[in-house]
């Protein structure tokens, strides 16, 4: 059962770049990810907002990795927000949150990453 | 008395010396060329000879001894003429024994005082090479004990359970430490028809390799028979005839042996003059006895059978007596009363066999060389056991995305078990994360075989299990995912499914027959540290 993969909207905002992450990231969420991070300011933050997704397995963090490091490449700081405290909380086993500031929301994410 | 053998067969069949002094060495050397090496004569410590030198000193002719001494007359017999006392430290330590002269003329005073002075020298030097010997039969003695204490461990060891059997609704904990003597004692696991099994603990007298191989013997005749016979008082019979007459006399082998049935708690049991088993209830500690000899003493024994059954919660202790009857420096005995008092004070299980180790410990003091074999076994039967509900059964085709399915369905079904919202997202990421490795892994993305998951409801927590085709093919172990090697492009961003299963549930079991690989997931009620703040 193939999901249809779900649009991610990428804006910017004081100098960040925001991705509005879909519902679900896992596998098939491969292309939108990738357009969207091509989508990308030249330069600025990278902002994730978790604020819809609802499930994130292994390919998405997977995902996530390859998004970070790619940014990290580049010099992009890169912050999140939005995130249920179950996902928070697997972003800090997996160690994620070391390297990608967790916020509340966009104003914090936005003020603070 | 074997110095005294050692040191005449050096000394014996000196001929004869030369009258000079100087001429020792060389006497020596003739001496040694003409000498006949003749077997040691023993000399009884009583024998009057002794007496006769340690009053006088100096070389004596065997003709001049007026002695009723074997000595003396054995000596006489193989033609000795002279003997001079070897003295060390004041010790008679040997005897230098003489034939004839060559010349076959008597011995002068001054060959005997010439004798008397190569004795004061010899004696200090065979003095030492006594004291060498003896040392290195004790040190060969020593490693001979050595061995044999490996060799007694080794078997020992051999035959004790490697690991403990699993059974649904009780928890089995079993500890075994050797005296450095080692004993005989001995406990086994043994699997029986109708899945009931059988618990065994005994003890053979005697230490070392003797008692081992008894306890050897004893193992594989009960290991044999159980299945057949299955009756533990049967059993014990059978034993105690088979090892009748063919272990050493004055060995016997004391054993307890029961037979439990877990769905159900049912325990039978027979017991050769084995140290009675506690159970611990909610009434108290009580004592399984039934009569029976131990094990090889006597022919053709009866066992009385006798019958109990160990109730949620409750647990049983067999033990063996080398913490009973282990003592304090003042000589005071641990005693079955204090191991009673503690089984009643601790639920039994591992907890107990630690606070029964601990005690001990504190009984005898930082000293105390352990004085036999101990043993402790204890089941506890878990409250409530056996009460296995099936939540939710279903499958699901191997299609990358239906793992969100089987998500959302385990998730519906443990909806009344009441797991705090935190720890239900926990575990349906494990169940995510294991069916997709099901789908992917197992069953190779092929759609039309199916992912079956159970859930199900047990002793306070929830199994989940999760079983693909992947059986009888090596699964690889997964590498530990390391975020910065990740980023620095020295692993694939990939490789987190494990790693998530294992951080989420409190349990993860993975089992593999020829044809099925199955994941269990275990999550407990209430347990977990973020048990509250769901």
């Amino acid at each position: 059962m193939a999901e249809t993969a779900e649009r991610a909207i990428v804006r910017r905002r004081n100098g960040a770049t925001v991705i509005d992450m879909p519902a679900h990231i896992d596998i098939s969420t491969e292309a939108t990810l990738d357009t969207a991070y091509s989508e990308l300011a030249p330069k600025g933050a990278l902002l994730l907002n978790f604020t819809a997704t609802e499930y994130i397995n292994s390919s998405g963090i997977a995902l996530i990795v390859g998004m970070l490091a790619r940014a990290r490449k580049e010099g992009r700081a890169v912050a999140a927000y939005g995130l249920s405290d179950h996902y928070r909380e697997i972003f800090e086993v997996t160690r994620l949150a070391d390297f990608i500031g967790l916020f509340p929301n966009e104003q914090a994410a936005v003020a603070g990453h | 008395m074997m110095t005294w053998a050692r040191t005449l067969r050096r000394v014996v069949g000196l001929g004869t010396p030369t009258a000079a002094e100087a001429d020792i060495q060389r006497a020596a050397a003739t001496a040694r060329r003409q000498a006949v090496e003749r077997p040691p004569i023993d000399i009884a410590p009583n024998d009057p000879l002794l007496a006769y030198f340690a009053e006088s000193r100096g070389a004596v002719s065997l003709d001049e001894l007026k002695l009723d001494s074997p000595a003396v007359r054995a000596l006489r017999a193989r033609g000795s003429k002279l003997v001079v006392p070897l003295i060390s430290q004041g010790e008679l330590i040997g005897l230098l024994e003489l034939g004839p002269r060559l010349s076959d003329q008597e011995y002068s005073r001054e060959d005997r005082r010439l004798l008397d002075k190569l004795a004061g020298q010899a004696a200090p030097a065979v003095r030492v090479a006594q004291l060498v010997r003896e040392q290195e039969a004790e040190v060969r003695a020593r490693e001979r004990l050595e061995q044999e204490l490996q060799v007694a461990q080794l078997i020992q060891q051999q035959f004790l359970p490697k690991r403990l059997p699993e059974l649904k609704g009780w928890q089995i904990a079993a500890y075994y430490r050797a005296a450095r003597q080692v004993g005989g004692d001995f406990y086994d696991f043994i699997e029986l028809p109708d899945r009931q099994v059988a618990l065994v603990i005994g003890d053979v007298t005697g230490h070392g390799v003797p008692a081992a191989l008894v306890m050897a013997t004893t193992r594989s005749i009960l290991r044999g028979d159980a299945p057949r016979l299955v009756s533990p008082a049967a059993v014990l019979a059978r034993a105690n005839s088979l090892l009748h007459g063919d272990i050493p006399r004055n060995m016997f082998v004391t054993c307890l042996y029961a037979v439990l049935e877990p769905a159900t708690g049912r325990l039978r049991y027979a017991n050769a003059g084995h140290d009675l088993p506690y159970v611990r209830g909610d009434a108290g500690v009580r004592e399984l006895r039934a009569r029976g000899m131990p094990l090889g003493l006597m022919a053709d024994m009866a066992y009385e059978e006798k019958e109990t059954v160990l109730g949620p919660g409750e647990a049983i202790l067999l033990h063996s007596d080398g913490i009973a009857e282990a003592h304090d420096p003042a000589r005071n005995m641990f005693g079955f009363p204090r191991m009673r008092e503690l089984c009643a004070r601790y639920p039994g299980g591992q907890g107990l066999i630690d606070e029964l180790l601990s005690d001990l410990a504190r009984f005898t003091g930082s000293g105390w060389e352990q004085e036999d074999d101990i043993t402790l076994v204890t089941l506890v039967r878990s409250h409530g056991s056996a009460q296995e509900r099936v939540l939710d059964t279903f499958e699901i085709p191997s299609v990358p995305g239906t793992e969100r399915q089987a998500m959302e369905r385990v998730a519906a079904s443990v909806r009344d078990v009441g797991f705090p919202a935190r720890r239900l997202e926990r575990l349906k990421t494990a169940v995510a994360e294991a069916t997709m490795n099901a789908i992917e892994h197992g069953n190779q993305g092929r759609a039309e075989l199916a992912v079956r998951v159970e859930v199900i409801a047990m002793d306070a927590q929830v199994i989940v299990r999760i079983t693909d085709h992947g059986g009888g093919r090596e699964i690889p172990e997964a590498t530990h995912p390391d975020l910065e090697a990740k980023l620095a492009g020295l692993q694939k961003p990939r490789g987190w499914g494990l790693f998530l299963i294992k951080n989420m549930v409190d349990e993860l079991r993975v089992t593999s027959d020829e044809r099925h690989h199955t994941v269990e997931l275990v999550m407990r009620l209430g347990g977990g540290t973020d048990g509250g703040n769901g």
